[in-house]
């Protein structure tokens, strides 16, 4: 099963191993240590704001996003069980603060991901071959130049299936925890996962195909 | 989405496999696909957004006082 992997597998390691950093972080956060909330926001407010930018399209609403993220943590230090980092977990708080963001200003219906879908005969095949990638080397485009292009185009995916994107690849969850986020079903988030993909893969080729830039 | 995961039985990656020989549409598009996701990846590790600004870390100790 293609879930579980990476960044979250790693994450439940740490807790294990009971990093100590985390403990004494802990005690002195519950213990009121001013010092203490200043380096949290520190250390993981920057992870956060990236995730929130990346989830939101407005720097304000990213920011107000962290803010809520930590607040709310804040209130809630006695209910942090230590089954994960604590990093883990505030990045979920902010994750669920973002999600809910986006449905208080969700107004318009969903745009379509037809026109960036591959079409396929009925033979299996698609209807129009793939132009090969050219290598990263011949690209003719800096790494920097690459991620923001990228970066750009992931913004530019309908939010259902730029979300899921984000949350699984991005953000490393596995697919049951980003359907339980959601509010969907693993079977759903594999699609959006796949959909969105594929979208993305249709926004980057003209970039890398033979006869661009 | 299964093949690229590692999702599939032995049976089906096998018969996936054998199409692949045969089909140069099929493996560039294949390859495309496995770059796109290896590029958001990539672009999500952009040391430079690590920064917290600073009127943000004083927005949230201002706030967690009141």
């Amino acid at each position: 099963m293609a879930s579980g992997r990476g960044s979250r597998s790693g994450a439940d390691a740490d807790a294990d191993r009971g990093e100590p950093d985390d403990r004494l972080l802990l005690e002195r956060l519950r213990a009121g240590d001013e010092r203490a909330f200043d380096e949290l926001v520190r250390t993981a407010g920057g992870r956060m704001l990236a995730l929130a930018r990346r989830m939101l399209p407005r720097e304000e609403d990213a920011r107000d996003c962290v803010q809520e993220a930590f607040l709310h943590a804040f209130r809630s230090l006695d209910r942090f069980d230590g089954r994960s980092r604590l990093t883990t977990w505030l990045h979920r708080i902010a994750v669920n603060a973002c999600l809910m963001r986006l449905r208080s200003q969700r107004r318009r219906p969903e745009q379509s991901l037809d026109a960036l879908l591959p079409r396929f005969r009925g033979d299996g095949h698609q209807e129009r071959d793939t132009t090969p990638w050219k290598p990263p080397q011949e690209s003719g485009i800096e790494r920097e130049e690459v991620r923001d292009l990228v970066r750009a185009r992931i913004r530019e995916l309908p939010e259902q299936y730029r979300v899921v994107l984000l949350l699984r690849d991005i953000e490393g969850l596995d697919t049951d925890e980003t359907a339980a986020m959601l509010g969907t079903t693993a079977a759903a988030i594999k699609t959006r996962l796949h959909r969105a993909r594929q979208a993305l893969r249709s926004l980057l080729e003209p970039h890398f195909t033979e006869g661009s830039l | 989405m299964d093949y690229v995961d590692g999702a599939l039985s032995a049976e089906q990656r096998s018969e996936f496999d054998r199409h692949l020989k045969a089909c140069p549409s099929c493996v560039a598009y294949l390859d495309s696909y496995r770059r796109t996701v290896a590029l958001g990846k990539d672009a999500a590790s952009d040391p430079a957004s690590s920064a917290v600004p600073e009127e943000l870390v004083e927005a949230i100790r201002r706030a967690r006082r009141q």
